[in-house]
Formats: structure tokens, C-alpha cells, sequence
């Protein structure tokens, strides 16, 4: 898909605003509507596009499969390790009220840990979503110019 | 009243997007007729001020799940094959299915009712304890990460689980041609 210029140009011009909403989305999921799920799909999104329009050889290069899946590995454990340090810290597991430095205001915790596990759905929907992308669009053949 | 209206609207194109995949054979255009009917879902979403929920459904239906049938379909022919069958079995099964899901609703509860079983149970209980436990502007997001902080641990796992299914079927077949073409290329 070499000469579709302008496909690739506004793409190019797309792709930083999806991952800058995504990333929005993400740390903004406590004060509006969103979080990790969603962010991790809009995240997810930015690189399938590239991914589309540039071939999926060049997202692998930008992405190698191995990060994607350690990442989706990563995410996961990040959720549950919260719930590890939380029971350390003599809480029950995944009450995020451990993480409070004045126990008079558990509420605190609880927002440093809602913003930890968020961001490993986020890690882990992301991977995941570019992760079968990438397995589905490497079984076909590259898109023919006569097929846009 | 505009909220009627807007509903009304938003129905009827969801019906006609719904005839409209029924009736054509071009699966591209199918697939890009589900993304707008998921797209129509969401914006009825919004109007039952469900905005976590809309978002969901604008980014997965309408974007992921697009893309991975149109990533499908270049694996697939273009047109959907004519059906041979008679399709008046497959009619039956769905005007019953229909009816009966229209007869389930009549014990429902009147629309936004307070007296809604949902709002009942453990609802009312977040709701008076959330603004000193978690206290963020998201009642959602909180009561999702940490009341039910359990049960989206598991649905991550359960992104996760899919993910590696997905990657272990799709992988494994390719691998050996893979291997031949490059040695590099990889998943």
C-alpha cells in the first residue's frame, strides 16, 4: 500500500491523538466515564491502524510480539500483585485502603489503588486486543491496492 | 419528550441496519453495517445515562470487533454464499424466541422504578457508604475497582485467558510455514 499517500499521511496525523485520548481515558477513568478497558482499546486501536495501513511486519517491528504478550502477562499481574502488597501490608487482599499514609482517610488508598489496577486492565486489554490483531492479520496476505 | 424522540430515532435506524445485514450478501458491507448498529447501541446507551457502558460498546463493538471481522474477511470470499434452505424453520425459532423474551419483560419492572429489584440489593448500600470509603467523582469506576474489585480481577483474567487461547490456536498452525518463510516473523 505504498502510494496511498493520503491514507498514510492522516493516519500518521490520527495516530498520536488516539493514543493521547487513550491515555485520557485512562487516568481520567476516576473523574469521567472510562478507565482501563476502554483505554486499553482506544490504545489497542492507534496501533491496529498503524498496523493497517503500514503492514503488519512494520507494527511487529514496533511492537514485538514478545512485549505484547509479556505486557499482557504484566497487566494482569500488576492487578493481582496489588492485592498481594495490600495483604502484606495486614489488609485483606485487593483492599486498597492499605495504601492510605493517614489511616483516617482510608479514601486515599483507595484512589492510589484504583488508579494502580486500572492501569493493569488497561496493560493487559491492550496487549490482548493487539495481540489477536496481530495473530489474525499475519494469517492473511497483505491488503491488495485494488481491494481498498 | 426530546429524549423520546431521539429513542424513537435511534430505533428505527437500528431496525433498518438490522434488515439492511439481513438482507445483503456483501460481507463488507455487513461488517461495516454492524459497527454503525453497535454505534446506534451505544448513542441508546447514553440516552439511559449509561456512559461507561456506551463508551464499552462504542470502542469494542464498534471499533475492535470491526476491525477483527474485516481482518477475517480478507481471509474469507466477499460475498456471503445464497441459502439453500427453506428459511422458514429459522423464522419460527426467532418469532418464538422474540415472543417469549416480550412476555418475559411484562414482569419487569416499570422503566427507572425505584422499586426495581437491581436497586434494592447491595445498590443502596454502596451508595450510602461510597462518599467515605473511595469518595472519587466516578461512582462507577469506583464500585468497580474496589467493591467488585474480585470480579474485574477476573474479568482481566478472563481478557488474558482469551488472549493466550487466541494466540496458542492461531500461532501453533502457522508456525511451521512460518518458520520456513522467516525466521524472525513470530505469534
Amino acid at each position: 500500500m505504498h502510494h496511498h499517500l493520503i491514507l498514510r499521511i492522516v493516519s500518521k496525523f490520527l495516530i498520536p491523538p488516539i493514543l493521547l485520548y487513550a491515555l485520557y481515558v485512562q487516568f481520567h477513568g476516576d473523574f469521567g466515564p472510562g478507565g482501563g478497558f476502554q483505554a486499553g482499546v482506544i490504545f489497542a486501536a492507534g496501533f491496529i491502524l498503524y498496523g493497517i495501513v503500514y503492514g503488519v511486519s512494520h507494527l511487529r517491528r514496533v511492537l514485538p510480539p514478545a512485549l505484547v504478550r509479556a505486557l499482557a502477562a504484566l497487566g494482569v499481574l500488576i492487578y493481582a500483585g496489588t492485592g498481594v502488597v495490600s495483604m502484606f501490608l495486614g489488609f485483606n487482599y485487593l483492599d486498597y485502603a492499605a495504601f492510605a499514609s493517614d489511616p483516617a482517610h482510608a479514601s486515599h488508598g483507595q484512589h492510589y489503588g484504583i488508579i494502580v489496577i486500572e492501569f493493569g486492565v488497561g496493560l493487559t486489554v491492550f496487549a490482548v486486543m493487539t495481540a489477536i490483531f496481530m495473530a489474525f492479520a499475519s494469517r492473511a496476505p497483505e491488503i491488495k491496492d485494488t481491494d481498498w | 419528550m426530546s429524549v423520546i424522540l431521539i429513542d424513537v430515532a435511534l430505533f428505527s435506524f437500528l431496525l433498518l441496519t438490522a434488515f439492511a445485514i439481513v438482507r445483503l450478501r456483501n460481507l463488507f458491507a455487513v461488517t461495516m453495517l454492524t459497527s454503525v448498529f453497535s454505534l446506534l447501541s451505544a448513542g441508546l446507551f447514553v440516552t439511559l445515562d449509561a456512559v461507561d457502558v456506551a463508551f464499552t460498546e462504542a470502542a469494542v463493538g464498534a471499533g475492535i470487533s470491526t476491525v477483527l471481522l474485516l481482518g477475517t474477511l480478507s481471509l474469507t470470499p466477499h460475498d456471503e454464499k445464497p441459502a439453500t434452505r427453506s428459511p422458514l424453520l429459522p423464522m419460527l425459532v426467532v418469532f418464538i424466541t422474540g415472543a417469549a423474551l416480550i412476555y418475559g419483560t411484562m414482569d419487569m419492572p416499570a422503566f427507572g422504578s425505584a422499586d426495581a429489584p437491581i436497586h434494592q440489593h447491595v445498590g443502596p448500600d454502596y451508595i450510602e457508604r461510597y462518599p467515605h470509603d473511595i469518595d472519587m467523582p466516578n461512582i462507577v469506576t469506583g464500585i468497580l475497582g474496589s467493591y467488585r474489585g474480585f470480579d474485574t480481577l477476573g474479568e482481566t483474567a478472563v481478557v488474558f485467558t482469551a488472549g493466550i487461547a487466541v494466540i496458542l490456536l492461531l500461532h501453533r498452525s502457522t508456525l511451521g510455514r512460518r518458520r520456513r518463510e522467516d525466521e524472525e516473523e513470530d505469534l
